[in-house]
């Protein structure tokens, strides 16, 4: 398979100097990418350019061989979800959040699907997180960009995330992670991208 | 003659300042600190006043085709006290002077289309000025929150904006909510009036002799005119500062993800 993901030569601006310089890397479409560094490195910066909550100062990225600017945004945003580091639960229920087929979707995260009439907000913060995948994945993505997806758990709801990821990888999803855990990183990923130092 | 038009003097004026005096006193008293503020204030309404007494003396001395230039200055005064008001939204002044101007036009287009009342300066000065005053506070109140909410709450709006959802779509709670918070005001008082307090025009009215039948008609049309320019106001500032929030290809503008080191 060829590259999901390309960064060619790219620099993100902040307010007191470049977040990114220069930064070039390839991320294939197959298995599970994880991005790490020291915090500050511009991991976040890096993920959020891939479906465009953020646009480089220079260089470009690349989805599927073309610019990630040449796409309609709506859509590259549903084909590659990105699921922040803190769980957001909108207003409703957990089926409110998820939409069609909540129960499927929630199995499919590991989570018990009579949670589908529960309050979101009422969830813990380790099955606000899973119910957070299954939103995205109701979008039916190809890919998944996830940013610290376990940094707010606790380490028995971190270990049923991490093979959770690991699943939706093995299933045929482009996943892109970033973490700051080393060890998550090798254990977990097919590849690791470094990132400053 | 028991009404007060045409009966107050410069004297008269002069002697009020007897209650300045008062509020001076009670300040220095309690150490208020506001001695200073107030004898600016008095100063600069006196000031303000008399030009406009002197502007309205001649536009309604048979100049009645100034009465555009008098509304647009009043729009270009609340446009500078809003814009500034607003500025952490960029294109405030922008936003501002759109809104009030589709405010007092659309509101006072309406009271003059249904011949309400009637196309003199003497009708669409003071209506006119109620109505920007009015949608001043609005535009600065729906800028100022629609500003503070996406900041605040930039990690549920980019959740939504993941999703695939449009920047209308994204902000919308936030929008609406903006929105309400810019109308509450003059609702909560057309909800009171006459009850907690006697408006200005209808007390304006009643000092000048009029009838209180016919100063309640004129304070209705006043309230109603005023949550139609309020409206007005919500509705154009609410729309363009999401335009201005966000780019157009639906992203926050980094200005409002960059608050509190995001």
């Amino acid at each position: 398979m060829g590259d999901r993901f390309e960064y060619r030569d790219v620099t993100v601006n902040g307010d007191h100097g470049p977040i990114i310089s220069g930064f070039s890397a390839r991320i294939p479409a197959d298995g599970l990418t994880a991005v790490v560094g020291p915090s500050g490195a511009g991991k976040t910066t890096l993920l959020r350019l891939l479906n465009r909550l953020d646009d480089p100062d220079g260089g470009e990225v690349l989805f599927d061989g073309r610019d990630v600017r040449t796409y309609d945004v709506l859509d590259l945003r549903r084909r590659a979800q990105y699921v922040g580091q803190v769980a957001v639960p909108f207003p409703g229920t957990v089926a409110a959040n998820v939409g069609p087929d909540a129960s499927g979707l929630l199995v499919r995260v590991g989570l018990d699907p009579a949670l589908a009439g529960r309050d979101a907000d009422r969830l813990s913060v380790g099955e606000a997180q899973r119910m957070c995948l299954a939103r995205a994945l109701a979008r039916r993505p190809e890919c998944l960009l996830l940013d610290e997806p376990t940094s707010a758990l606790d380490s028995s709801s971190k270990i049923g995330v991490e093979a959770l990821i690991r699943s939706l990888a093995d299933d045929g999803l482009t996943v892109v992670m970033v973490t700051h855990e080393t060890r998550q990183a090798l254990e977990l990923a097919d590849r690791v991208l470094e990132v400053g130092a | 003659m028991n009404d007060l038009s045409g009966r107050i003097s410069w004297a008269d004026v002069a002697l009020a300042l007897v209650l300045v005096g008062v509020s001076v006193v009670v300040s220095r008293m309690r150490k208020a600190d506001l001695e200073r503020d107030i004898l600016v204030a008095t100063f600069r309404s006196f000031a303000q006043l008399l030009a406009i007494g002197f502007v309205l003396e001649f536009v309604l001395d048979g100049n009645g085709a100034f009465t555009p230039l008098v509304l647009l200055a009043m729009i270009g005064t609340a446009t500078l006290t809003s814009g500034a008001r607003g500025r952490q939204v960029p294109g405030a002044y922008w936003i501002a002077v759109a809104s009030l101007s589709v405010a007092a036009a659309g509101t006072l287009g309406v009271l003059l289309l249904l011949g309400i009342v009637p196309a003199a300066p003497r009708a669409a000065i003071p209506l006119g000025s109620m109505i920007i005053s009015n949608a001043m506070n609005t535009t600065s109140l729906v800028m100022s929150r629609l500003r503070d909410d996406l900041g605040a709450h930039r990690r549920e709006v980019e959740a939504h904006l993941s999703l695939g959802e449009t920047a209308a779509e994204a902000s919308a709670s936030w929008h609406r909510a903006a929105v309400r918070n810019g109308m509450l005001a003059i609702v909560d008082s057309t909800k009171v009036v006459g009850l907690v307090a006697l408006p200005g025009a209808m007390t304006g009215m009643l000092l000048a002799g009029a009838s209180p039948s016919s100063a309640i008609r004129l304070q209705m049309v006043v309230m109603y005119m005023l949550l139609g320019g309020n409206a007005f106001a919500a509705l154009v500032t609410g729309k363009l500062t999401v335009g201005r929030l966000f780019t157009a290809d639906h992203q926050l503008i980094r200005a409002v993800r960059r608050v509190a080191g995001a």
